[in-house]
């Protein structure tokens, strides 16, 4: 189809397409990175945790007032869990996945290095790796005669006896990548804290790491050492069962952690599933907010078309009028306001592009957001065409249907 | 004549009105999702103490090692250790100073068969209730006398007061804290400055509900009361934090006027200096802010809502926009009887004026309808799971910023159409009818 002529109609309503382009323009830049957004969070809420998220309860507790037999204690409560008929294992970590505060540590590859390689969580507790289900890639789980009670930990470190503290400790394939890029990661060493080695036994495919702030370092640095915990000292008593299983055994886990004592308070207790679910209750929000202003954003763009369209061809009633009886079709007439608006949206996409990726900038610099991929720009496009020819629909239709006769009469 | 272009204005307006509901709609649209987000945005950046938040300080010092990857950030610790928080209370410079933290606390009610359960908790010093005007129902606070002599005494907060002794004055009843008693000596009236401004870094809620129960920090300490957050800079025994190299405390000052301010911050110069003499600190930095500079910096409003407040203006833009361009295609339309207004006499001002009376209306029907919207969307906020959704209300200035912003939207998207209307010539468009 031959394009002169809207052109030149356009050239006529100057002000108006300047207008409907300038509209599209910021709608499209908009959507693009609001979809962009979108997908973020998505991304977020969809992370692999590389843990059996739906085979593990746990169940927090507190337990105030010194006691001094801490160890004992968490050992007859883990005993005391095992024994209910589904439990295959259970643990009791510093920490879980999905949780909010987090312990972490810098890691060297070399004693002498100013900036550490990366920082990483660090999970203790006995049977983590079973429970959790974290795949083993390479090398062996954690021994139990490597185990010691994080209690002596941290004497040994006042101490400054070093050479004493476990020596074995497992990490994550992303972890490894980092630390020694193309490498066997098997039997390596790495430094923490004043220079301290430890070495890497065994590689986990992934285990997520807890703390939202934290995730954005890399999602998957972490590591599991050979240390025991008190009830004090760990986030709570983690079960793996089968998943029809969890509510009973959650149920019966609460009963005999009651019966060993009263006195303790239950502060948190669900399936991973649950914790996960809730982590993530933000971004599922937001993610529903943003969703929101995009449709509304499209919808009040595509009324704007409809608007305009529909002015239109009111006002150049009489011309269609004219090219009818001089023997244009319907069709004609329908593909002309199409290509009009076609036009017009391609106008205003090419400066929305430039001011998506601007308003991407200023995302990057405020919010510390990564690049906008290229593909967001044709998708922002594609749904802006596809907005501009439902909407143009309606007006062209009705402009189609303006009888020839319309030229005869006067206005 | 105001009242001659009303009439004309809403003439034409009822002659076209699907186009009209058009614009109202897409104003009222991007009016209420502006709305909301600012409403919250206000909500969340706001002062916790209009009145006094001027004379409250904030303090920072260094006490991290050089090399130490916080450093690299070159942002001072948010918190002190307790050996400086102690050293500053102890120098008596400011008329009152208090260091804040907060607690995770098992409370066992005493009178009746109940479960203990666990409460939000402040541990801090004397001049906590003054400083920061928390109002009293009953009793009132501790001495520093009782912070010396670890007294076993307590505050606790009205919400509170009202479960365990159902509102009734309980100065003088005892409370289990983890399992030790503490004698209650005052009873809040509710109090919960948003932002929750004390408890920054501390652990707490930046929004929302108020703490529950307040214990002079000595006394918890006594009582093995940790604190939530603790960030540890160094080796060492971390098993004692009253010595350990970690910092956990949130330090206060209340500071009258400017000279004592400058006094102030040259002290903790000093102090700081000194420090490194003393080869405690290795770099002599210290910081003192005012409270909403120190919420500021620390960017306590969400980024959510930050995003979320840019999107919707963006909106309101685009909407502005559109109302433009459907405001101009009419006007352009109704060339003929601009051309018969101009030629009986009408001035160019007296036609802009009517166009602007007409863009007007449409703002404020937005505005109306925008209002509704806007309190649709603050009642989706509150159902978000958010910290401060609760606090999502709209009030009677932000009520009156609706309409002011719908009709200054509405004058902007009218000013265009309104002039080329008036700069239409008559001639032309009277040959042709």
């Amino acid at each position: 189809m031959d394009i002169r002529p809207i052109l030149f109609t356009l050239r006529k309503h100057k002000l108006t397409c300047c207008l409907l382009v300038l509209q599209i323009a910021f709608t499209c830049a908009i959507v693009c990175n609001t979809i962009f957004l979108i997908g973020q969070r998505l991304d977020r809420i969809h992370i692999p945790s590389g843990i059996a998220e739906r085979e593990l309860v746990y169940v927090e507790l507190s337990n105030i007032g010194g006691r001094t037999d801490g160890m004992a204690r968490a050992a007859q409560d883990m005993a005391a869990l095992r024994q209910i008929p589904g439990v295959t294992v259970v643990t009791l970590p510093n920490e879980m996945p999905f949780d909010n505060g987090s312990n972490n540590m810098d890691v060297r590859t070399d004693p002498n290095q100013r900036v550490a390689t990366l920082d990483a969580t660090q999970y203790f507790g006995e049977n983590l790796v079973k429970t959790f289900g974290v795949q083993l890639v390479e090398g062996r789980d954690l021994l139990p005669e490597e185990y010691v009670d994080l209690t002596d930990v941290f004497t040994m470190l006042a101490n400054k006896q070093y050479d004493k503290l476990p020596h074995s400790t497992l990490i994550t394939r992303d972890m490894a990548e980092r630390l020694w890029p193309g490498q066997d990661p098997l039997g390596k060493q790495f430094y923490v804290g004043p220079g301290m080695p430890f070495t890497v036994v065994g590689v986990m495919a992934n285990l997520i790491r807890p703390g939202r702030d934290r995730m954005s370092n890399g999602a998957g640095y972490s590591s599991v050492w050979p240390v025991r915990l008190t009830l004090e000292q760990g986030d709570g008593y983690i079960l793996r069962c089968a998943p029809e299983d969890r509510d009973r055994v959650l149920k019966a886990a609460l009963e005999k952690l009651r019966a060993n004592d009263p006195n303790r308070i239950v502060t948190a207790k669900g399936t991973m599933e649950e914790h996960r679910h809730e982590f993530f209750q933000n971004d599922r929000a937001m993610a529903g907010i943003l969703v929101g202003v995009c449709i509304a954003l499209l919808v009040v763009t595509a009324l704007g078309i409809v608007g305009l369209a529909s002015f239109w061809v009111a006002q150049r009633n009489r011309s269609i009028g004219v090219r009818r009886a001089l023997g244009a079709t319907r069709g004609n007439i329908l593909r002309y306001f199409q290509t009009e608006n076609f036009l017009l949206t391609s106008m205003g996409i090419g400066l929305g592009m430039v001011l998506a990726y601007g308003i991407n900038l200023f995302l990057i610099v405020h919010y510390e957001l990564p690049r906008m991929p290229a593909l967001y720009f044709p998708v922002g496009a594609l749904i802006l065409w596809t907005i501009g020819q439902v909407a143009v629909l309606g007006p062209a239709l009705r402009a189609a249907a303006v009888p020839p006769v319309v030229a005869t009469r006067s206005v | 004549m105001f009242a001659y272009y009303l009439d004309l204005a809403l003439r034409s307006l009822k002659r076209n009105k699907v186009l009209t509901a058009l614009m109202v709609l897409a104003l009222a649209l991007g009016i209420g999702a502006s709305m909301t987000t600012l409403t919250l945005l206000r909500l969340l950046s706001g002062n916790p103490l209009p009145e006094k938040s001027s004379q409250l300080f904030y303090v920072q010092l260094d006490p991290y090692p050089k090399d130490h990857p916080f450093s690299r950030s070159d942002k001072l610790p948010w918190l002190l250790t307790y050996v400086d928080a102690m050293n500053l209370l102890h120098a008596h410079r400011a008329p009152r100073q208090a260091a804040v933290a907060m607690s995770r606390m098992k409370l066992t009610p005493t009178t009746t068969q109940k479960r203990p359960f666990f409460s939000d908790g402040v541990m801090t010093t004397a001049d906590f209730f003054g400083m920061f005007e928390a109002p009293f129902q009953y009793g009132g606070g501790w001495s520093a006398a009782d912070d010396e002599t670890r007294a076993k005494v307590v505050v606790i907060a009205e919400a509170l007061n009202n479960r365990l002794f159902g509102g009734a004055n309980s100065v003088g009843r005892m409370l289990r804290i983890n399992d030790q008693d503490f004698r209650i000596i005052g009873v809040l009236r509710h109090w919960s400055p948003q932002p929750h401004f004390y408890s920054l870094y501390l652990g707490g809620r930046n929004y929302g509900d108020g703490d529950a129960v307040f214990v002079p920090l000595t006394s918890a300490r006594a009582a093995a009361l940790d604190p939530i957050n603790e960030f540890s800079y160094g080796d060492g025994n971390r098993e004692v934090l009253e010595t350990a190299p970690v910092i956990w405390l949130g330090f206060w000052a209340q500071l009258p006027d400017k000279s004592a301010a400058s006094a102030y911050a040259s002290f903790l110069t000093a102090y700081a200096q000194q420090q490194v003499e003393l080869g405690r600190f290795q770099r002599p930095r210290s910081s003192l802010s005012t409270l909403m500079h120190w919420l500021d910096s620390q960017h306590v409003v969400p980024d959510n809502v930050r995003m979320q407040t840019g999107l919707a203006f963006s909106f309101l833009l685009i909407c502005i926009v559109n109302t433009v361009g459907l405001l101009l295609a009419k006007c352009l339309r109704r060339s003929k009887e601009i051309g018969v207004r101009r030629a009986l006499g009408a001035s160019r001002p007296a036609i802009f004026a009517q166009f602007m009376v007409e863009a007007g209306l449409i703002g404020i029907a937005g505005g109306a309808f925008g209002l509704l919207f806007a309190e649709f969307g603050l009642w989706c906020i509150r159902r978000q799971p958010a910290e401060y959704a609760s606090l999502a209300h709209l009030n009677l200035s932000m009520f009156a910023c609706t309409f002011a912003v719908a009709l200054i939207a509405s004058l902007i998207a009218g000013i265009l159409p309104a002039w080329r209307a008036c700069v239409i010539t008559p001639a032309p468009q009277l040959k042709s009818a």
